[in-house]
């Protein structure tokens, strides 16, 4: 089976009150120099025949219908190698 | 003839029973109505009521938006049908795309539990005709990803269209752009509210019954209809 992963961020002009409290944690634990953290999501999709042109059409459309909410995020397709 | 106002209940919807319930209260016959049925069983009106559907699992409202009963609740708000989404309802409402924005995490990223004052300033919608312009209420609000979010655009226009419904006064919960509570389509028969007006229909129970205004505003409307 294939694997597509879908990763889904929000847009980078809209507050991630969760990557900024990841963040103000990390200097407390010892991990300087980090500037900026933002947390996303992140699906694996496993398809059943192959990963081709119509089948990356499709997981295209549901994640800007489904997975992500293009109003507020942003979000990449892949094919993952295994 | 009584109206008939339909309250949707989704998987975790849990203010479904007192919507139904300031939906009596305000004089009209509360229809409850299922998110697997299309059919919407001839309401003249829809809440979409507070909770969690489907465990808000993905975004809040993302799963439930694509509900059967979405379906015609969506293609029936294009052409009038009078819809008030409160809370999770307000989310699914973004979700459809029936209304601009969406709902995020809260900026303190406390779940919020508070009895909060409003203004109410467009009282021309189908759900807060009731109120005298400008109206401040106290009802209760009560929300973990409640913070309205839109871009400057999108703000701009709702404001000059006079599409902001309810601001907050006093205190912004939640971070929402604007102090924005609450907004309406360009029609204005759908309504977004994130606080909660249907636990202020009672004072035994809320922090009064300022809240009763929604759903005597569309009682109202239909009434005269």
């Amino acid at each position: 089976m294939a694997r597509v992963v879908v990763d889904v961020m929000l847009k980078p002009e809209i507050l991630d009150p969760q990557g900024q409290a990841v963040q103000r944690a990390l200097p407390r634990l010892g991990f300087s120099g980090i500037a900026d953290v933002r947390q996303g999501k992140r699906f694996e999709l496993e398809l059943e025949g192959p990963v081709d042109e119509a089948a990356l059409a499709r997981i295209r459309e549901a994640a800007e219908t489904f997975l992500a909410n293009t109003v507020i995020e942003d979000f990449t397709v892949r094919v993952e190698e295994k | 003839m009584t109206a008939r106002i339909g309250v949707v209940t989704f998987p975790g919807s849990l203010d479904d029973r007192d919507a139904q319930r300031a939906v009596r209260l305000a004089g009209a016959e509360p229809v409850a109505l299922w998110h697997r049925d299309k059919d919407l069983h001839q309401v003249d009106a829809v809440v979409l009521p507070g909770g969690f559907s489907y465990g808000d699992y993905l975004r809040c409202g993302a799963i439930s938006r694509f509900s059967p009963v979405m379906d015609t609740v969506i293609e029936q708000a294009k052409s009038g049908l009078p819809v008030l989404g409160i809370c999770n309802g307000f989310q699914v409402l973004c979700e459809s795309h029936l209304l601009p924005g969406a709902l995020t995490r809260n900026d303190s990223l406390h779940f919020v539990c508070r009895d909060q004052r409003l203004r109410i300033e467009n009282t021309d919608t189908a759900w807060t005709s009731a109120y005298v312009p400008n109206a401040e209420i106290t009802v209760p609000l009560k929300n973990g990803e409640g913070r309205f979010v839109a871009d400057e655009r999108t703000l701009d226009q709702l404001e000059a269209e006079g599409r902001v419904v309810a601001r907050y006064l006093d205190v912004n919960p939640n971070g929402s752009y604007r102090d924005i509570a609450g907004i309406s389509n360009a029609a204005g028969n759908v309504v977004g509210l994130m606080p909660h007006p249907e636990h202020a229909i009672e004072p035994l129970t809320g922090p009064g019954t300022e809240g009763l205004g929604f759903f005597a505003s569309i009682l109202k409307q239909l009434v005269s209809a």
